[in-house]
């Protein structure tokens, strides 16, 4: 088992690593990560520590958070179709962000779009607490969620329809493919304290995940606190969650691919899968970062586009083996 | 062991458990019988605080902690959601406790699990998963185990196992409540009967006293014969009882 999160350590560390050695700038490797740690050649110095440095740490982050919030939703839904979308917090932050735009607040200064995102995902969890009741199962929260999500995407929508620029329609269209192009240190700045915050949060839900792998009668009569729990994983996902929109906009697949395909290796364990997720998902993030910028150079092709085409064959394939499997 | 006193469940405007007195002490191993609906589950979910209740249950009145570590709870749905090995179901506790390794291969032993222990308990037969499931509860080791149906869908053979442990643990000072639909099964190795209808307590004893030709009428509506055979008490259902003229 530690064995695996090593493997899947020493993967997100070698895609980190060339994920900051690959762009635009040609620049041999050794003297970018020279660059990069010494600060000897100002110019190579400014692309490394501006421009890749943030992306590969974003790349990190988004991934990471996506994988976490995708296993902890799946381990407490008890269900492998859940992913981080279902409780509203990325279609809320994706309404707070859209709302930056269309007003020129994200014009306005640098940091107006992440900000607005961020409190959307905070407006959600507060809706999700008064939807949901202090009490009850999965069930209201899928519900709450579900209905949150529906009110976000109209919102969202009505934005769009209503909007007299077209050009602010543009760019919202194009924000909400999801990318990881062109963002600072500023960017990390801000959704670093949500992931870290929201990763304790998560991480820390194990036994009782774990416990709920048998219901939820078998889960509280074995002292789980099943209303705590409940807050914990809304809390967490809405946190990493919401700061992922924030920075990155809509990055599909990765939440819900990221814990299937680890799943068997953790040998089902939803508390094992919790790190094992999150290492998985920083891991296809950064190569799907990757890809975007290898595929296709100049043309700016969207991470959150890439995501979902890779998204349908891999669905394919587990149809397929379901199949042959008789299920 | 267990002391329940006037407890009671609505929901909505239904009383679903009516008031009920019970208490169980150390080394019974009572079954709870009655129709479908009579209130079975709910009292063992409010026994355990798992359902708004009225009245007084010793076990609900725990700190969660506490009661984790006094009743152990085998509930009737048997859902196993992830792919996990036979061994590491039977070893789930919870944040209260984990059980020791020895208890988790003593209940591996004890429900014939041995040669399933490395396989995904998802892939197993639904008895195989039933007895995977009781040997979760057995592991536990608490005080106190409420099954609810635990033996259902078990072949013959893993039934009589199954109740064959339960009464022994029940023998070794422990105590065991379990819902059960088949009179005989309990009525041959449960040490008390308690028979429920419509969320009340309609007969409880030992169980030559409350298999009663009056009692199988009034609560499940069958004439049984039943007799002291060299083995126990012998059930057999003969047919529905005429309707009565109350």
């Amino acid at each position: 088992m530690s064995r695996l999160l090593l493997a899947l350590s020493l993967l997100v560390a070698a895609l980190f690593t060339a994920s900051l050695l690959i762009g635009p700038a040609r620049v041999p490797p050794l003297p970018s990560l020279h660059a990069l740690f010494t600060g000897n050649d100002p110019m190579l110095t400014l692309v490394m520590r501006e421009v890749r440095l943030p992306r590969a740490l974003l790349g990190l982050m988004v991934g990471a958070a996506l994988g976490l919030s995708g296993a902890a939703l799946q381990g407490f839904l008890r269900n492998p179709l859940a992913e981080p979308g279902l409780i509203g917090a990325s279609g809320a932050a994706a309404l707070g962000a859209v709302l930056a735009i269309q007003t020129g607040l994200a014009a306005a200064f640098p940091l107006g779009l992440p900000l607005a995102a961020l409190a959307g995902a905070m407006a959600s969890v507060a809706l999700i607490l008064l939807l949901a009741g202090p009490r009850g199962g999965a069930l209201t929260l899928i519900l709450a969620g579900v209905a949150l999500s529906a009110l976000a995407g109209a919102a969202t929508s009505l934005v769009l329809n209503l909007s007299p620029n077209p050009f602010a329609a543009n760019e919202i269209i194009f924000w909400m493919m999801g990318s990881l192009a062109d963002r600072s240190l500023l960017h990390v700045g801000i959704a670093l304290p949500f992931m870290i915050a929201g990763g304790a949060l998560l991480l820390s839900l194990g036994p009782g995940l774990q416990a709920l792998t048998l219901g939820e009668d078998a889960a509280a009569s074995s002292g789980i606190r099943m209303g705590a729990l409940r807050w914990r994983l809304v809390l967490g996902v809405a946190a990493m969650v919401g700061a992922a929109t924030a920075v990155a906009g809509a990055i599909g697949f990765v939440g819900l691919a990221a814990p299937h395909v680890l799943r068997r290796a953790v040998g089902g364990s939803p508390a094992r899968l919790l790190p094992a997720s999150a290492l998985g998902g920083a891991a296809l993030v950064l190569a799907a970062d990757i890809a975007v910028r290898l595929l296709m150079p100049d043309r700016d092709l969207k991470l959150g586009v890439l995501t979902a085409l890779v998204g349908t064959p891999f669905f394919l394939h587990l149809i397929l083996r379901m199949r042959r499997e008789g299920a | 062991m267990m002391h329940l006193h006037k407890l009671t469940v609505r929901r909505g405007r239904r009383v679903v458990l009516d008031g009920v007195d019970l208490s169980l002490n150390a080394g019974e191993f009572a079954a709870l019988l009655g129709p479908n609906g009579a209130g079975k589950t709910t009292l063992l979910r409010a026994a355990l605080g798992l359902l708004p209740a009225t009245g007084h249950s010793s076990v609900a009145a725990l700190p969660l902690a506490g009661r984790a570590r006094a009743a152990a709870f085998l509930p009737q749905t048997r859902d196993i959601a992830w792919p996990m090995p036979v061994a590491d179901i039977v070893a789930l506790g919870g944040v209260a406790q984990t059980p020791d390794p020895a208890q988790v291969e003593q209940a591996l032993t004890a429900l014939d699990l041995l040669p399933l222990r490395h396989r995904p308990a998802t892939e197993l037969s639904g008895g195989e998963q039933a007895r995977v499931l009781i040997a979760r509860a057995l592991a536990q080791d608490t005080p106190l185990l409420l099954a609810d149906e635990p033996i259902a869908g078990l072949d013959p053979a893993a039934q009589i196992a199954a109740m064959r442990v339960f009464a022994r643990r029940a023998a070794a000072g422990r105590t065991v409540l379990a819902s059960l639909h088949d009179p005989g099964l309990a009525a041959r190795h449960c040490t008390r009967l308690i028979l429920m209808k419509g969320g009340r307590i309609h007969a409880d004893g030992p169980p030559m006293d409350v298999l009663t030709a009056d009692n199988l009428a009034q609560v499940f509506g069958i004439r049984a014969h039943v007799t002291e055979g060299p083995h126990g008490p012998i059930f057999q259902a003969l047919d529905l009882a005429p309707p009565r003229g109350d």
